[in-house]
């Protein structure tokens, strides 16, 4: 059997700073060795450990849609050592990724289901990769009404702007994007914290509904009531987790939520499951 | 079932002759301390001692252990390219491993070789391994064995379950592992089996006797993880602790581990060390929110840990032994034994 702690050699293809701040970068990797793409098949909503030889290791969840080949893409936060040194990084360069790691969003369940994507902040990269791989052709008529949430900072913060706009076009997906503020008198989406453009705009649940819910702690806290007024049952709200992780396969022991290993029985929870467990995260 | 007498003056030789086809380790006197070590040449073990400081999972899962390395030198092929390094996993005997250490090994098992993914540098050392059982005649005050499913003279993850009888060790053979052990060893001396199980016998139940440790899990299985987690004993049970991290290094179930980052040069290397979860960095966030920031939310992960998750998780019993080790080492006093009775007598008031 392979060996789980080895990555797979990549090369750096392309890096685009994502956001205005310059915090955020989104990475473009080729796989070096014929047959590793595949190896690496992976489902919307699961992660892969970023590896920099001598540097170490990160979890960041996948960008890039199944849907799209040749490549993945991973958009990283600049916090700590290895990412602050990721950043520094150049088109061309040979690293490593090691995955894909944990679950992903139930996609059979959400077959002819209707389904609210809800995000916010830097956390909207599995949910990038989601709405990717839900408006391909194929997949589109898998799934009934799609709307999608998502709110950042300010315009400039907002990742993956040009597609946003460009979905924002579309008659097959309602996007409701969302800023905290903004002094650009030209802005013509919403103004709002999340939560309450959830409670405004999000579809009401029937039994066929679904909410996607994946951003920072405080976000994820004050969109619950929302979700709660909207009809939404805890089994039919999904989330995913992100907690301190090393091997990213269920063995280094930090990441436990009670019994749950987010790495490895995560990081896709409903919030039922969630329920039943201590919170830390 | 098969028994050997190994008469102690022809121990010496018997290992040394092992040596030609074994890798051995053992436990030895470091300065004042008893701890399991590769037993070089000239080198035997300690088979007198009662505990050992460090249990023997170093064996299998060492302090520190290089799992991948690589160059960075951009000049060679295959630079930045992490391979595993040359570990050699010849055959290895663990000799007078205590019977509560043999059975931390197969608890952590569980956490090593799963359905999903198999550790292979846990998987390989182990499948390597010969595990020479030493059972303890005189246990110590410590030890708990007996109420963990376990006791002074368990047989199980041993391959030799070796018992001192003054004069001589009687070998009981457990496994074909334990038998080729022997052989390459040249203990072939069978012992007349019925009287010298009996012999054992006598000494197992005058060592299980010496055993009056009071402990009890067996209603924790019936409560709720939220239940004890939401209880109102941890901040008490807490209070003293500092911390230190000692229980999870001596523990022989403790499995956590950190992975780093290591240069020199132009060449990388990827460890992989052992941790705690009483250092509040083993879940500090990137953000720098930490999950378990408290010193009590730490302390309750240890024993719902073993005691709880585990249980539920597997439904192999608790991950304590009953070594008694952190209760020996605790520099605080706290004491696994009185946890496990608060857990289990719990009644949630409504």
């Amino acid at each position: 059997m392979e060996n789980p702690y080895l990555p797979y050699p990549v090369r750096i293809d392309d890096i685009q700073i994502a956001t205005e701040d310059k915090s955020l970068k989104t990475f473009k990797f080729v796989f070096l060795n014929e047959g590793d793409e595949e190896k690496f098949s992976y489902h919307a909503g699961q992660f892969a450990e970023l590896s920099i030889p001598g540097i170490g290791e990160i979890p960041i969840g996948i960008a890039s849609s199944p849907t799209e080949k040749g490549f993945v893409k991973f958009t990283v936060f600049k916090t700590g050592v290895v990412t602050s040194y990721l950043h520094n990084m150049k088109v061309g360069d040979i690293m490593g990724i090691r995955g894909p790691l944990g679950n992903w969003y139930p996609w059979d369940l959400l077959e002819n289901k209707n389904v609210v994507i809800i995000g916010g902040g830097f956390a909207f990269t599995t949910l990038r990769s989601s709405i990717v791989y839900m408006l391909k052709e194929e997949n589109r008529s898998k799934f009934k009404n799609i709307d999608v949430v998502y709110g950042a900072r300010s315009p400039g913060m907002l990742l993956y702007r040009d597609e946003l706009y460009e979905w924002e076009k579309r008659d097959d997906i309602n996007m409701h994007i969302t800023v905290d503020g903004t002094d650009d008198p030209t802005w013509k989406y919403n103004t709002g914290f999340v939560p309450t453009i959830v409670e405004e705009k999000a579809p009401k649940a029937d039994k066929d509904s679904y909410a996607i819910v994946c951003g920072p702690p405080i976000m994820i806290k004050f969109t619950q009531p929302s979700l709660e007024k909207l009809g939404y049952k805890p089994d039919q709200i999904i989330m995913s987790l992100e907690n301190r992780m090393k091997c990213g396969i269920g063995m280094c022991g930090r990441c436990n939520i009670g019994k749950e290993l987010v790495c490895k029985d995560g990081p896709v929870f409903t919030l039922e499951e969630i329920n039943k467990t201590p919170k830390e995260y | 079932m098969k028994v050997i007498k190994i008469d102690k003056n022809s121990w010496t030789k018997g290992i040394d002759k092992s040596r030609e086809a074994y890798k051995l380790f053992g436990p030895v006197k470091d300065k004042t301390i008893v701890i399991f070590k590769e037993l070089e040449q000239g080198m035997f073990p300690e088979m007198e001692y009662t505990d050992s400081v460090l249990s023997a999972k170093s064996v299998i899962f060492p302090q520190t252990e290089k799992i991948l390395g690589g160059s960075l030198d951009e000049s060679i092929e295959d630079h930045h390219i992490l391979k595993r390094p040359d570990t050699n996993y010849s055959p290895r005997a663990v000799l007078g491993i205590r019977p509560y250490d043999a059975k931390a090994i197969q608890l952590v098992k569980l956490n090593f070789d799963t359905e999903d993914y198999r550790d292979p540098y846990w998987c390989d050392a182990y499948e390597a391994t010969t595990f020479i059982g030493l059972a303890i005649n005189e246990p110590s005050a410590f030890d708990f064995s007996t109420l963990t499913d376990t006791g002074p003279f368990g047989e199980e993850g041993l391959d030799i379950l070796l018992v001192d009888c003054k004069e001589e060790y009687l070998a009981k053979v457990l496994t074909d592992k334990g038998e080729t052990f022997l052989k390459a060893s040249g203990f072939e001396e069978s012992a007349n089996t019925k009287p010298s199980l009996k012999t054992i016998k006598a000494l197992q139940s005058k060592a299980e006797k010496a055993i009056t440790s009071k402990i009890d899990s067996s209603k924790i299985k019936d409560k709720t993880i939220l239940e004890l987690y939401e209880a109102p004993f941890w901040d008490d049970l807490a209070f003293s602790c500092i911390n230190c991290g000692t229980c999870t290094y001596v523990c022989p179930t403790c499995w956590c581990f950190d992975i780093q980052d290591e240069t020199r040069g132009k060449t990388c290397s990827r460890f992989r060390n052992w941790d705690t979860c009483m250092d509040p960095l083993f879940t500090m966030h990137g953000s720098g929110h930490n999950p378990r920031g408290e010193k009590t939310q730490r302390v309750r992960q240890r024993f719902m840990h073993k005691l709880k998750y585990f249980l539920d998780k597997y439904d192999k019993g608790i991950m304590c032994v009953g070594c008694g080790r952190c209760v020996k080492h605790c520099p605080v006093n706290i004491d696994i034994r009185e946890v496990c009775n608060t857990m289990n007598s719990y009644e949630k008031q409504e």
